[in-house]
Formats: structure tokens, C-alpha cells, sequence
């Protein structure tokens, strides 16, 4: 009996525990973003403000998908997903949660951006996402030794044997598209067509495996790699350009010919959060345009808060000028909705580039 | 009255067999066999059109049309194998002298001298072997600096390098148990073979390695085992060429959210390798047992 009577109070104690701990993790926003999205500054403020605790987790887009589809949906209460992969996947996994517009300060954000995002988060009448932060891929490129490459496929060029980097994933295929004259987005409703744009894509690809040092998958491995000189020109995102440009003037960022790629980054709910007014809370504490500017500091991309250009330092905002000069900018594809079923095309192409001799 | 106690210890003693016997069982079926069950499971299905999955065998014949998938299954098999053999021949001199040679301290210094790089992580071991191989890396710097070439060499990205990262990161799993079969051979049995007119590559073949056979079998099955998991150096140090079937495992699971065909990989890892590891052990008329013991 008496071993029964203590089992009872452990089993007591053990489910004290276990509620009071739900209980303090309500006052927890479990943030699943990118690197610099969530600096520890601005953190510090909200949670001084709030007195909810910000719990920041790092990741892609890949990697967010996969996390919330191992869990149907749960484990984080906010998410930071492209717009332009949130529909597939939640037509595919249903791991998010649609967005109530009306918890969400709208006249911060740019409207033209809050728009073009609502249309293409648009999954069965619902909206899944609100925009945050934004920006292109396009090439970084040494202009003492690579000094020729204005388009992604001048990366294939013969005088660069061995001193190239990009990624092997799908910003890739679709840059070069376009630098093949190709508009790959265009073609993302017909399969057979965009099949031969992928086909033509791979060919280049393969032919120019012999001038590609590696393929980089981490931002920070990639920067090593420019800094050290072993990498001259590469297909990379604008921010980590402007990085080294800070730091060594002769590497900068650089809009390709054929039009940089952009992308935004979102604000989403996972379908399972635990937190969803602090999640509300966060999206309208980042959107302020000063603490807007300096989550722009730290990931080097600008954000869809309104006004919070005038907060940016004046570095950025040259870089930014000397990198997109008005033409470039309106030249700028930006990325639609992916369908469906595309990535697994997308995905044989890659595995056969990297395969090849 | 005399029965009773005796069949109250055989339940108390049958009670602690089942207690001691729990953990492993539970560990085996609630982290190994429960996941794989699901794996095959999952392996088992097709995605035909937006969440609906459709009983198939599509994603195994895959693996078996596509020559992509079954290249980099042989080519990962292949540099296991040889990886194998190369730990094997490099560790070997080094675990006899260790048990047979040195004794005492020595002894010791030097087992712990094989040990020591293993308390740091894979991870950090292997981002060594960059800073060590990359163009501008330290042997470039060096062979630069003696004048032996005249601009930076890049060691990294190739399959040499690969090699020399499985090989560094296996080196210990070879060693220790050959130097605990070499240890248990008695050092007279050697001295008997010399007296009987034997060369040393006689003794060697016909007295060491028949009695080291069952470590170095146990030290091959895990050092291959290893590799053909192993994940971080190929990937590190191989670059654009690495191509390693656990990468096209975590591929398939994690960017192009293929669980179908990712299981399915990763079941015909398991099935290949442990056929690998059967023939093996055939070939060399071990056994299983014998050599896990």
C-alpha cells in the first residue's frame, strides 16, 4: 500500500509539473525563421514589452516544410516560409493555419506587397501569409578577376575553370532559364514545356560542372569562399554581396542582365500553434518601421514595413542604389506560386547535375 | 511448506529477468524495429495526386531504372569496401605493435594517442581536414612556401580527399578490437613459430591473423558499416562530385520532400548492406557469432 500511496504522488507531482509547464509555455513564441531575422536586440525589446519569451530557431524553406510536416503542423508557433512555397505545400501536407487579417496592423505594410502576397498565399479562399522581409538572388562577383559576368550563364565562361559557385537547388534551374532566354515562369502551368526549359537547363548545367569549385548549401560557407579569393563569381543572394562589399570593396552584388530573381519571405501559422496571439503580437512588433529598419541591419534585406527606409543606415541604402539602379529593379522576376508536382521534376534534374562527370 | 519458498524465488527471479530484459526491448522495438516497420510502410506508397498515396512498388523499382540511384548506390558501396581495406592495412601494424611490441606505460600512451582525436566531434575532425586541404589551405601554403609548386593547389572536392576523411574518421574502430584479439595471443605460441624455422611472413600468416581473424572481421563490419552511413565527410570533403547514397537519402527526405522514396532508400541501404556485410563473412568462413563475440 505504501508503495502505492508514493507512486500516487509522484504520478501528482509528475502531472503538476506537466501543467504548469503548458502553462508557461503559452507565454513562449516558438519563431521559426531565417539567420538575422530575429536579432537578439530586437528580441530583448519584445520580450521586455510583451513579457513573452521568444524562442528563435534557424532554417530554409526546405527545411521548414520538412520540420512542420514531420509534425502535421506543430512544434512552432510562427513560421517565415517563401510566398511562393506555402500553397503547395499546404495543398500538399496541410501544416498551416489560415491568417486573420484583421489581428494584423495592414497600414504598416506596404500595400502593393501585402497584395501581390495575399494573392499568392491563396489556398481555398483563405489567406496563409502576410510579408515580411524581401529581396533577390542574382550573382556576387569579384570585379578584379571575374570582372565579364553580367548573367548567370557567363558563369560557364572558359576563363573561370574552377573558381564558380552556386547552389544546386531550384533558384538555380530558373536563373539560368531565364539567361537562356527561357521565362520558366511562365511555363510553370505546362508540364511538357517546362520539362524542355529543365532539359535545356540541365545540358548547361552538366557542360559547366568543370568550372564550379563546389556547390554551396550554407550563406556562410559561401562568403568563406569569396572572401579567400578561391571563388570569383557565384549565384547568391543579394545581402551576402553587399556583405562583402562592406568589407573588400571589389566584391559586390550585381543584377544579372536577364533580371534578378525576388523573393519575400512571410510571416505563416502552423496549423498547430499554441501561441497564436503572440504570434499576432510579433508580426505587428516587427512591422514598426524602426524596428523593421533594424531587422534590415541585420539580414541585409529590406522588409515590407512602410517608412522603415528612412531608418536604414546610409551604407545599405547605397549599396542597394549602386546594385539596382531603377531599370534593374523594375527588371526583377519575381517568383510565382509554385505548383504542385514542379519540384519533383526540378529534383531529377538536379540529382542528374550532380551526378555527371 | 518446504515447495513454497522455492517457487517464490523462481518468480522473483523469472520478475528480474523480465525487469533487465525491459529496457533493451523496449529500446529495440520502440526505437529500431517500430521506425523501420513505418518505414517500410511508408516506402510501400505513391503520392498520385495532392495528400493521396496509393499502395505501389514504384519507388523500389525506381531505384532499380533509374541507373542515377543505382550508380551512386554501387559507387558508395565500392569506396566503403575499399575504405575498408585501407583502415584495415593501416591499423594493422599499428594495433600488433601496440599489443605485442610495447608493453607498460608505452602501451598505454599510445592506445590513448589513437583515442584522443575521437573527443572531438566528427564534425569539427572533418572541417580539420578542410582548413588543412582547401586551396588555401595549409599543405598548399606549405608545398608553396618549400617552392615544390608555384601556385595553390586544391586538395579538397575529390575522392581522394573523401578517403582520407573516412579512413581518419574509422582509424579507431579498427584498432581497438585488434588490439583486443591481438592481446589475448599468447606471445609464446609466436616464439614457438620461429623455433620451428618459420619466416616472419609465416608466422604472420599462419599463427596471427588466424587468431586476430574474428577482430578483424568485427573491426571490418563496423568501420564499413560506418562509412556506408556516413554522412558529414563525403559531403564535406567531396564537393560537387561526393555523390553518397546517405546524402541521396536525406535529399529525397529533406529538399524534395519524397518520404516515399527516401524510405525506400533507405530500406534498400539496410538490405544491401547487410548482404554486404553476409558475404563478407561468408567468403572469409567467419561467423556471425563468433565474431561479435
Amino acid at each position: 500500500m505504501r508503495s502505492f500511496r508514493q507512486f500516487k504522488y509522484v504520478t501528482m507531482f509528475a502531472a503538476a509539473t506537466a501543467a504548469f509547464s503548458v502553462s508557461a509555455q503559452a507565454e513562449t513564441l516558438r519563431l521559426l525563421t531565417w539567420g538575422g531575422y530575429a536579432p537578439q536586440d530586437v528580441v530583448e525589446q519584445f520580450e521586455k514589452e510583451t513579457g513573452i519569451e521568444v524562442k528563435v530557431t534557424l532554417s530554409n524553406n526546405e527545411d521548414m516544410i520538412s520540420k512542420l510536416r514531420a509534425t502535421r503542423g506543430a512544434g512552432f508557433d510562427l513560421a517565415q516560409p517563401s510566398q511562393d512555397r506555402i500553397v503547395s505545400a499546404q495543398a500538399d501536407f496541410d501544416i498551416y493555419k489560415p491568417m486573420d487579417l484583421s489581428k494584423i496592423e495592414t497600414a504598416k505594410i506596404i500595400p502593393s506587397m501585402l497584395e501581390a502576397t495575399k494573392k499568392n498565399t491563396e489556398f481555398d479562399g483563405e489567406v496563409y501569409g502576410v510579408p515580411h522581409v524581401w529581396g533577390t538572388s542574382g550573382l556576387i562577383v569579384n570585379r578584379k578577376t571575374a570582372a565579364t559576368v553580367k548573367d548567370y550563364t557567363d558563369l560557364c565562361d572558359d576563363s573561370l575553370s574552377g573558381s564558380v559557385s552556386y547552389r544546386l537547388k531550384r533558384p538555380t534551374l530558373i536563373g539560368f532559364a531565364f539567361a537562356m532566354g527561357e521565362d520558366p515562369f511562365a511555363a510553370y502551368g505546362d508540364m511538357e514545356k517546362y520539362q524542355a526549359i529543365l532539359d535545356k537547363v540541365e545540358e548547361k548545367l552538366i557542360d559547366c560542372k568543370s568550372n564550379v569549385k563546389a556547390y554551396w548549401s550554407g550563406g556562410d560557407a559561401l562568403l568563406n569562399l569569396m572572401r579567400s579569393g578561391e571563388v570569383s563569381a557565384a549565384m547568391a543572394w543579394d545581402a551576402g554581396g553587399w556583405k562583402l562589399n562592406a568589407e573588400s570593396p571589389d566584391i559586390t552584388f550585381v543584377a544579372p542582365e536577364s533580371g534578378a530573381l525576388g523573393w519575400i519571405d512571410t510571416f505563416v501559422l502552423p496549423r498547430k500553434t499554441k501561441a497564436e496571439d503572440a504570434a499576432y503580437q510579433w508580426i505587428n512588433f516587427v512591422m514598426q518601421p524602426d524596428v523593421a529598419a533594424r531587422i534590415t541591419e541585420s539580414a541585409g534585406n529590406f522588409t515590407a514595413s512602410k517608412g522603415s527606409d528612412d531608418f536604414v543606415n546610409d551604407t545599405l541604402k547605397a549599396q542597394f542604389k549602386e546594385s539596382f539602379p531603377q531599370a534593374d529593379l523594375d527588371n526583377i522576376n519575381w517568383y510565382p506560386p509554385v505548383p504542385a508536382g514542379l519540384e519533383e521534376m526540378e529534383g531529377k534534374v538536379l540529382d542528374r547535375v550532380k551526378a555527371a562527370n | 511448506m518446504s515447495a513454497e519458498p522455492g517457487s517464490l524465488k523462481r518468480t522473483q527471479y523469472r520478475l528480474g529477468f523480465w525487469l533487465l530484459l525491459a529496457p533493451i526491448v523496449l529500446w529495440l522495438s520502440l526505437l529500431i524495429i517500430l521506425p523501420h516497420i513505418d518505414m517500410v510502410l511508408v516506402s510501400l506508397r505513391e503520392r498520385v495526386a495532392s495528400r493521396q498515396y496509393e499502395f505501389s512498388f514504384s519507388n523500389y523499382t525506381e531505384f532499380f531504372t533509374e541507373p542515377l540511384y543505382w550508380n551512386t548506390f554501387v559507387r558508395t558501396a565500392v569506396m566503403s569496401i575499399v575504405a575498408t581495406a585501407l583502415t584495415l592495412i593501416i591499423a594493422f601494424p599499428v594495433s600488433f605493435y601496440i599489443a605485442k611490441v610495447l608493453s607498460g606505460k608505452p602501451k598505454m600512451a599510445l592506445f590513448i594517442l589513437c583515442l584522443i582525436p575521437f573527443w572531438v566531434s566528427e564534425l569539427v575532425r572533418t572541417y580539420g581536414w578542410m582548413i588543412l586541404l582547401r586551396e588555401t589551405g595549409l599543405v598548399s601554403g606549405a608545398l608553396q612556401w618549400l617552392g615544390l609548386v608555384d601556385q595553390p593547389v586544391e586538395m579538397l572536392y575529390n575522392d581522394v580527399a573523401i578517403m582520407v576523411g573516412l579512413i581518419y574518421t574509422s582509424m579507431l574502430f579498427m584498432v581497438v578490437p585488434l588490439v583486443t584479439t591481438l592481446d589475448s595471443l599468447d606471445k609464446s605460441l609466436i616464439e614457438a613459430g620461429y623455433d620451428l624455422g618459420g619466416s616472419s611472413w609465416h608466422v604472420m600468416k599462419s599463427i596471427v591473423i588466424p587468431h586476430a581473424m574474428p577482430g578483424i572481421m568485427s573491426g571490418c563490419i563496423v568501420v564499413f558499416m560506418l562509412t556506408l552511413g556516413n554522412y558529414l565527410t563525403p559531403t564535406l570533403l567531396g564537393g560537387k562530385d561526393s555523390l553518397w547514397f546517405t546524402e541521396q537519402i536525406y535529399t529525397q527526405f529533406i529538399t524534395r520532400f519524397n518520404w516515399e522514396q527516401g524510405a525506400a532508400f533507405g530500406i534498400l541501404l539496410l538490405v544491401l548492406s547487410s548482404l554486404i556485410v553476409w558475404l563478407g563473412l561468408k567468403i572469409t568462413k567467419q561467423s556471425f557469432t563468433r565474431v561479435m563475440s
